[in-house]
């Protein structure tokens, strides 16, 4: 595939890692905000290449894991009505929620759809204009310009059996707020590379002026994150902290400026509730009064539709999550008393464990089975 | 959150079908030769070595491209029997359709059947039809089950596999998993992708000839090769590690699970088998599986290794070492 | 989830291009991306063209990392 197959040269990678092990002369915590770093780094065996010295964190850049539950509630509680469809990207059907996950509700009978592109959502409610098309709008800022541009388009058509409900987030406030809980010590940010493609290198400067911190903005395959990771360490070894762009090929400084009009357009920012960060001001997308009928919250009575309690078993089953810590970067999995015990990727009870991007899940697979092996236990 | 619904994902042919197996299904039928739990049953009457199997087909949509579901029903249970190191002789076929289904498409059904059959050499000697009223089945739903004959001097499973030991793979991953895929609503893309159905007994055959050294065979149906590969390994005891780069992927295949964020070692297979095979024998063995028309692109792709015991570990393209693990979840219901 | 891959456009009509990568066709839209041409290689991220990829930058990237040594 072109313009993918040369970033995973092998010959390539060689002549990188030399360079990073001369500047990893002492430990160094590295962040990748974005999901997607997080599982390229696994998948492509990263963390098995770099020195001991370089410890990647992975940050709340996974949208499925800082979607809170009351979110995944709602969701639930719409697609339990009679008439309703609802419409999601296919990691938030084990998503837990409160009382209950997507799939489980499919199973008894909800009807739930999953979908590849928000596209789908507006061909469905086209469709079948009986049904009310409910799409559940996840996702950082490479996400939210695609739903911005169906919901204009629905405006456009005048469908009125379409809505959304709306959980975009924004990253740099993420970055910023973790940043200020002062919980963990970050000393550069691998920062997201296709988010960057709608925003640009602009957003990011608030982290190497305020906090000193190093960014570099990173691509996807293995020598973009190893270049990236390089990169990096040159900054801190020569004192700077500026933003950078590896991703020179796709970043542009200024971002795609259509896609930025397109969610002037329809969205406009808001504070919004982050699992495991809490609150985060101006963190979030709400849509424009001009749109509020294509607002499922605000057609809805939702507050009548959800329970009123969490049910006993479900919080016993999740006390002692520690999801929240993980995702800050706080902790590490092992940590959690709930981690490899009855909280698994088969049967996940965290956000972080569930996305196939969430630090549990990808801790699990990686370094967890290897510490554990009989043999290693000295059995 | 208890389970107490079947999920979409207890389908899969990940750790969620095998619980759901071993915990739930095999409970009330225990008995020796059900708990080694392999692809065929193996026991033995009168001084003859019987394989026998049964498997249902519900792959959805019922065409695709390279087959239907009948082509699919007798290559999945010949395979099943293949796999054991037997030569499969009969079959069964029952049928379950929906009220409403097409006279049309079910003769098309049935040709592909009577088509693949032939080209395995073996017949369809009993069977059985249902009709069920409309949504009750989604169009079709087969049941196979077939018999065939192990040759004493012939032990193939997961017991025989060891340390040293070279794995092969026939033929290109993920190729049937990515043509359903293509077919079904709501993905866009057109592929030349054709699903690799296929019966490998006579692939088999060849491959006993040339050697009596194949420790153990498999064909990576639902959850693909890291299914495969995780199961044998935790059944035989030792590690397995392959390397990326020697595993035959098709371009498309590769490019439609970069769209898709799916993993083509998690995709399904249907005309391709994993061999475990002694070493000595390992280059010998391939030769001659490249020999038959189904085994044009087979590789040596890896080894079994004494640690990470049970598990099974990948070298990247990139060159960096991680672990192929056991799928989870629905990654592609209905894909067989 | 930022799910993008590089692919190449081989036809427009209006706000809709058909895009190829690794010999997978696909349609994508250009809602977000309005000024492409037939020929240009474009992130495509959940059925959208979001961004042109520059092939100089590609290729200066690639360089700079063959002259390490």
């Amino acid at each position: 595939m072109k313009w993918l197959d040369e970033f995973r040269k092998r010959e390539l990678a060689e002549k990188l890692l030399p360079k990073i092990e001369e500047l990893a002369r002492e430990p160094v915590n590295i962040m990748d905000v974005c999901g997607t770093h997080t599982v390229a780094i696994f998948r492509h065996g990263i963390k098995d290449m770099l020195p001991a010295n370089i410890t990647l964190l992975s940050g709340p850049g996974c949208p499925v894991c800082v979607t809170p539950p009351s979110e995944i509630d709602k969701a639930i509680v719409l697609s339990r009505q009679p008439g309703v469809l609802l419409v999601t990207f296919g990691d938030m059907m084990r998503v837990p929620g409160n009382f209950s996950r997507l799939e489980n509700e499919r199973a008894r009978g909800a009807q739930i759809k999953v979908v590849y592109s928000v596209q789908e959502a507006l061909n469905l409610a086209m469709k079948y204009p009986l049904l009310k098309v409910v799409f559940l709008a996840i996702g950082f800022e490479t996400t939210s310009p695609t739903v911005a541009s169906v919901i204009m388009e629905a405006y456009r058509q005048n469908i009125l059996n379409l809505f959304f409900l709306n959980a975009h987030k924004l990253i740099p406030p993420a970055m910023g707020a973790l940043l200020d809980s002062k919980e963990i010590n970050i000393h550069g940010f691998l920062c997201p590379g296709h988010v960057s493609t709608i925003i640009g290198s602009r957003p990011y400067e608030f982290i190497p002026q305020d906090y000193g911190i190093p960014c570099v903005i990173s691509g996807f395959e293995p020598l973009d994150i190893l270049q990236s990771i390089y990169l990096l360490l040159k900054q801190r070894t020569e004192g700077e902290a500026k933003v950078e762009i590896q991703y020179q090929r796709c970043v542009k400084p200024e971002g795609n400026i259509v896609a930025q009009q397109v969610l002037q357009e329809v969205f406009e920012i808001d504070g919004s509730f982050w699992r495991g960060l809490g609150y985060i001001p101006r963190s979030g997308l709400k849509l424009r009064e001009k749109y509020a009928h294509l607002d499922v919250e605000r057609v809805f009575d939702l507050d009548s539709l959800l329970p009123k309690e969490i049910p006993q078993d479900v919080r016993e089953e999740t006390a002692g999550c520690l999801c929240g810590e993980i995702l800050r970067g706080t902790e590490s999995p092992p940590q959690c008393p709930l981690f490899a015990t009855t909280c698994t990727p088969y049967h996940p009870v965290g956000a972080c464990m569930v996305s196939s991007e969430g630090t549990c899940a990808t801790y699990y697979k990686y370094h967890y089975k290897v510490i554990t092996s009989p043999r290693k236990r000295g059995e | 959150m208890e389970e107490k619904h079947i999920l979409l994902a207890h389908g899969s042919g990940g750790q969620l079908t095998r619980e759901l197996i071993e915990k739930v299904i095999v409970e009330p039928f225990r008995n020796p030769i059900l708990s080694l739990l392999q692809d065929s049953a193996i026991f033995s009457r009168e001084g003859l070595k019987f394989a026998f199997t049964t498997d249902s087909f519900v792959v959805k949509p019922i065409f695709f491209p390279g087959g239907d579901i009948g082509r699919l029903a007798i290559c999945g249970t010949v395979n099943d029997l293949a796999m054991s190191g037997a030569v499969p002789l009969y079959l069964s076929s029952s049928l379950i359709l929906e009220e409403g289904f097409p006279l049309g498409d079910l003769e098309k059904i049935l040709d592909s059947m009577r088509q693949a059959a032939e080209e395995a050499e073996i017949t369809v000697i009993t069977g059985d039809t249902k009709v069920v009223e409309k949504e009750s089945a989604d169009g079709i739903f087969i049941n196979t089950a077939g018999i065939g004959l192990i040759k004493n001097d012939v032990e193939i499973s997961p017991f025989q596999i060891r340390v040293g030991d070279k794995i092969i793979v026939s033929g290109y991953i993920g190729d049937h998993g990515m043509a359903v895929l293509s077919e079904r609503e709501g993905l866009s893309f057109r592929t030349g992708l054709k699903s690799d159905c296929a019966p490998l007994n006579k692939l088999v055959a060849k491959m006993l000839q040339v050697s009596k050294k194949i420790h153990c065979l498999r064909d990576p149906t639902r959850g693909g090769l890291a299914a495969v590969l995780n199961e044998l390994s935790r059944q035989s005891g030792p590690g397995m590690i392959i390397e990326e780069e020697k595993v035959p992927l098709r371009e498309e295949v590769k490019a439609a699970s970069e769209i898709l964020g799916i993993d083509p070692f998690q995709v399904a297979n249907e005309g391709i088998l994993v061999a475990i095979v002694d070493s000595q024998e390992a280059e010998k063995i391939v030769a001659a599986i490249r020999e038959t028309p189904w085994g044009k692109a087979a590789e040596i792709i890896g080894e079994v290794i004494p640690y990470p015991e049970g598990m099974v570990l990948l070298k990247t393209g990139v060159g960096g070492t991680r672990i192929l693990d056991m799928p989870a979840g629905e990654i592609l219901p209905r894909i067989c | 989830m930022c799910l993008g891959i590089p692919a190449r456009i081989i036809k427009i009509e209006g706000d809709r291009a058909e895009v190829e990568a690794g010999g997978i066709i696909q349609t994508a839209l250009l809602t977000l991306l309005p000024d492409v041409q037939v020929g240009d290689y474009v992130i495509l991220h959940a059925g959208f063209a979001i961004q042109k990829i520059d092939e100089q930058e590609a290729l200066e990237t690639l360089r700079l990392l063959e002259s390490l040594n």
